[in-house]
């Protein structure tokens, strides 16, 4: 018998995180990084956006995508280091940073979202 | 028993493997190669993203002035390129994760597969539909 691998787990988050990131970053990165501080769009209220992140389906769904997106960043930059720079005697070490990066983050978004008031 | 054993243990004749070295280099090469380390890089920009949304979360939660702080830094000209640069980063990502979705996922209906280019438009259709939505729930004065 093969030893049990982690592997699939892992594939699966990239691969979610990979469709989450597709779907939703780029609307949210034109909007939040270029179209509201450069003026082309008028940016939301204060009050409209505290109001909208106030609702709990906006903090899940908000949650969800950094979850997913971290979690397929690290898969990702993983091997980008593994076959890109072919540093794999570095392993051990790549895979605690990419996902310990990835685990840091969750948690974060998790205490900033759960605490949100 | 033990001779035997012993007799079974040969040395493999390799005097040295055929392995030329990979430069470190060797995606810049090619366009495909390259191509396909830019799609790699783009987790890179995804994970940038994260750090913007938790920074206006934490923002948010702060009250108005740290809010107001976080716009401002929004709008100086390096964050705004390097915001920049993410963006063309995620659409590349996009755009490369939807055409190949339907080698992903190959469906059948009623025994045919169905063809690619209606998978692969059918997510460009739902990429533009959830953008929509997404802007309509952000996009109020």
């Amino acid at each position: 018998m093969a030893k049990q691998s982690n592997e699939p787990a892992l594939w699966a988050l990239f691969s979610a995180g990979g469709v989450m990131a597709a779907f939703v970053i780029p609307v949210h990165l034109f909007l939040l990084g270029m179209a509201f501080p450069l003026g082309w769009i008028p940016a939301p209220s204060y009050e409209h956006l505290l109001a909208l992140v106030r609702l709990p389906i906006t903090r899940l769904y908000l949650f969800v995508l950094c979850f997913l997106a971290l979690f397929h960043w690290a898969h990702r930059f993983r091997y980008t280091l593994y076959d890109g720079l072919q540093i794999k005697h570095l392993n051990e070490l790549i895979f605690v940073c990419c996902y310990g990066g990835a685990i840091f983050g969750t948690v974060l978004a998790g205490y900033l979202l759960w605490n949100f008031r | 028993m033990s001779d035997t054993r012993q007799a079974a243990r040969y040395t493999e004749y390799h005097p040295r493997w055929y392995r030329p070295r990979v430069s470190t280099w060797w995606w810049l090469g090619r366009w495909p190669y390259l191509k396909f380390i830019l799609r790699e890089i783009s987790s890179v920009f995804v994970a940038w993203f994260v750090v913007v949304l938790l920074l206006q979360i934490r923002a948010l939660s702060r009250g108005p002035e740290a809010y107001a702080a976080f716009e401002r830094w929004l709008q100086n000209p390096l964050i705004v390129l390097l915001n920049l640069i993410t963006l063309f980063f995620v659409v590349f990502h996009a755009i490369t994760w939807f055409n190949v979705a339907a080698s992903a996922m190959a469906i059948r209906f009623h025994g045919k597969r169905v063809p690619d280019l209606l998978i692969v438009g059918t997510n460009y259709a739902a990429w533009a539909a959830i953008s929509l939505v997404v802007a309509w729930f952000l996009v109020r004065s």
